[in-house]
């Protein structure tokens, strides 16, 4: 409300702090005496992470002490003098309300820097304080205008209500129901400024949120592989694998939302699928891939076959080639999906490769046979290798491309 | 090896190129591995310098890196052609996003490459920019030919097409789309094809030009698409 007492109790009993709110404000209008309460709860309470109560900063100071007794003896006489000329509704309000605006006064006076900044824009906000800036200035005298005016006269009928006289009840709930309509009028901009505020206050803390996720991410992740590329600085080879395997990692994160660590390895795409052979392969054999997909679709039987075969001749090349880079192509077409993987090593002579090097033959091509798929090698001593995989699409693995 | 212009004088002078890029260290970094090859004439940090020195100093070519505050790349891009339509512009970045690949090259650079190319790369793809030519990755031809996909009609309702000339690629521009995403250099795709370094260069041209003219407007929803996969 203010002073944040509420939310202080809360926190320190485990209430909510609207219950809590709500018995101020109770008490506030049953007699009064909730307003003192608050502002005693106010002085007395430290703040959060504070260790000195304001109203013990306060009364350290002896002339806030003699401003706030001063106070409190003024506004008691005039309630006092206001209840013997007839406004006998005053007369109980006098303790109450004397004791709330001395203690006000002690909050200003003790309250830290932080706390006054709090302060002065929440009285900046009532529109009877505050000073409206000129667009607005019209529409905040005429409603402060028409507001008090029904407030007075509300007030007076209450007053009027305690002389016996007929239709006491009818007369009640009108002046009830026109102080209220008058305090709406006055203080519900306000309210209304306060409730969105509360609402703006939400959203900026769940940025916050947000933004201190993302420097525990980029702590957990970038920052350690930092650390990792420093330490390892007399190894080319590895601190391009890292620098490659963290780049990988934090693309992910950023463009397609899938936290760090929790690589996803349930594939169901052909890009997806390109993607973890490009990680994979890097990361065990240090070697750069260089992947470029085109067109996409769900992965079938014979897409995961001719994949698989992919990734074997990706891990041939990083392994025989001797160069730094294996480029690895893939383009899915209409009636067929095509994969091919290029590096620029040292080639061998592929009619020279005997019966019992089994890798290629077995793996590659008997796999990409088996599912209706075809195999190119393309390679001479000095020239490099590429593989050229070529698996037509049957009627299920027709997708989007 | 020195990467030079034609300017019709008997002594080919060096490429003049100027840098813009927000972070220092990469900065340095270029230059040092562009070396002696090239003549940089300077480099600015920021949108509006960028703009200004550019107009000042004149280079054949502007390396520009593509995300920086105002704008980026794109934006040096636009100021610049329009008041100096000879100078040409590289792209450089860290990102692969289809979206900052594609739209770059429709702001006009001439080529697009990743900032982990090696020095002696960069050094050519920038000889070929100043040439006329374009510079294509690998993965921006990948990008190219997932854009100009050859059946528009299959991925949802069949668009159109103004300009068949221009939102089209033909066969031959799409083979040798395919033979650079495979990773081949200008030369190998040419003995691939038994044509010409020069003609190949030319056919990618001509796909540059389709993409920064092409008024097909999947170029743009694909781009953006893409980013969501």
């Amino acid at each position: 409300m203010g002073g944040g007492v509420a939310g202080g109790l809360s926190a320190r009993f485990g209430i909510d702090a609207n219950l809590i709110r709500f018995a101020f404000i109770l008490v506030a209008i049953g007699a009064g005496t909730g307003v003192a309460a608050y502002v005693v709860a106010w002085l007395v309470i430290p703040r959060e992470g504070s260790s000195t109560s304001i109203g013990r900063r306060a009364l350290a100071d002896r002339r806030t002490v003699g401003l706030a007794l001063a106070f409190i003896v003024g506004l008691g006489a005039i309630l006092l003098v206001l209840g013997s000329i007839g406004l006998s509704f005053t007369a109980s309000l006098v303790w109450p309300l004397s004791i709330a605006g001395g203690g006000l006064v002690l909050v200003w006076r003790g309250a830290d820097d932080e706390e006054r900044a709090n302060l002065s824009e929440l009285m900046g906000r009532a529109p009877l304080i505050g000073s409206p800036d000129r667009r607005t200035l019209r529409s905040t005298v005429a409603r402060v205008v028409v507001g008090g005016i029904l407030v007075i006269v509300g007030l007076g009928e209450l007053v009027a209500t305690r002389h016996p006289s007929l239709g006491v009840l009818f007369r009640t709930l009108v002046a009830a129901n026109v102080v209220i309509v008058g305090f709406l009028i006055v203080f519900g901009p306000w309210w209304l400024r306060l409730a969105r505020d509360l609402a703006v206050e939400r959203r900026e803390r769940l940025r916050n949120e947000e933004r201190a996720n993302m420097a525990a991410t980029v702590h957990d992740s970038v920052l350690q592989t930092l650390a990792l590329i420093q330490r390892a600085s007399g190894d080319p080879g590895e601190v391009t694998r890292l620098a490659r395997a963290q780049e990988r990692e934090l693309r992910a994160w950023l463009f397609e939302g899938r936290s760090p660590g929790s690589f996803n390895r349930d594939v169901s795409t052909v890009s997806q699928a390109v993607t973890v052979i490009e990680g994979d392969v890097e990361a065990s054999h240090r070697v750069a891939v260089d992947s470029v997909t085109v067109g996409d679709c769900e992965l079938t039987t014979e897409l995961r076959a001719l994949l698989a075969a992919g990734r074997e001749a990706t891990v041939n090349a990083a392994k025989w080639s001797g160069a730094a880079s294996v480029s690895l192509f893939v383009e899915v077409e209409p009636a067929q999906v095509s994969v091919f993987v290029r590096d620029r090593g040292q080639g061998f002579d592929p009619d020279a490769v005997g019966d019992d090097r089994k890798g290629i033959a077995e793996s590659i091509r008997a796999r990409m046979t088996r599912h209706g798929g075809s195999v190119v090698i393309r390679s001479a001593p000095g020239q490099g290798t590429e593989v050229e995989l070529v698996m037509p699409r049957t009627g299920a693995g027709r997708g989007r491309d | 090896m020195d990467v030079t212009r034609n300017t019709g004088e008997d002594r080919p002078a060096k490429v003049r190129v100027f840098l813009v890029d927000d972070h220092h260290l990469f900065l340095s970094g270029v230059r040092a591995e562009l070396g002696d090859a090239v003549e940089v004439v300077g480099d600015a940090d920021e949108v509006a310098a960028a703009i200004e020195l550019i107009g000042e100093r004149l280079p054949d070519v502007v390396l520009v890196d593509v995300h920086m505050p105002d704008g980026g790349g794109r934006a040096v891009i636009e100021a610049v052609g329009r008041t100096h339509p000879e100078i040409r512009f590289l792209a450089l970045s860290v990102s692969d996003a289809a979206e900052d690949v594609i739209g770059v090259i429709r702001a006009g650079a001439r080529g697009y490459v990743t900032k982990t190319i090696s020095g002696a790369e960069l050094t050519a793809a920038v000889g070929r920019v100043a040439d006329g030519d374009a510079v294509f990755s690998p993965r921006l031809a990948g990008f190219v030919l997932d854009a100009f996909a050859a059946d528009p009609g299959a991925a949802g309702g069949a668009v159109p097409s103004f300009d068949p000339e221009l939102d089209q690629l033909t066969p031959r521009e799409r083979e040798v789309l395919r033979l650079i995403a495979r990773g081949y250099a200008y030369k190998e795709v040419g003995r691939e094809l038994s044509i010409s370094v020069k003609t190949v260069e030319s056919h990618v041209s001509a796909v540059l030009r389709k993409l920064q003219l092409s008024s097909r407007h999947q170029l743009t929803r694909w781009a953006s698409e893409r980013r969501l996969l």
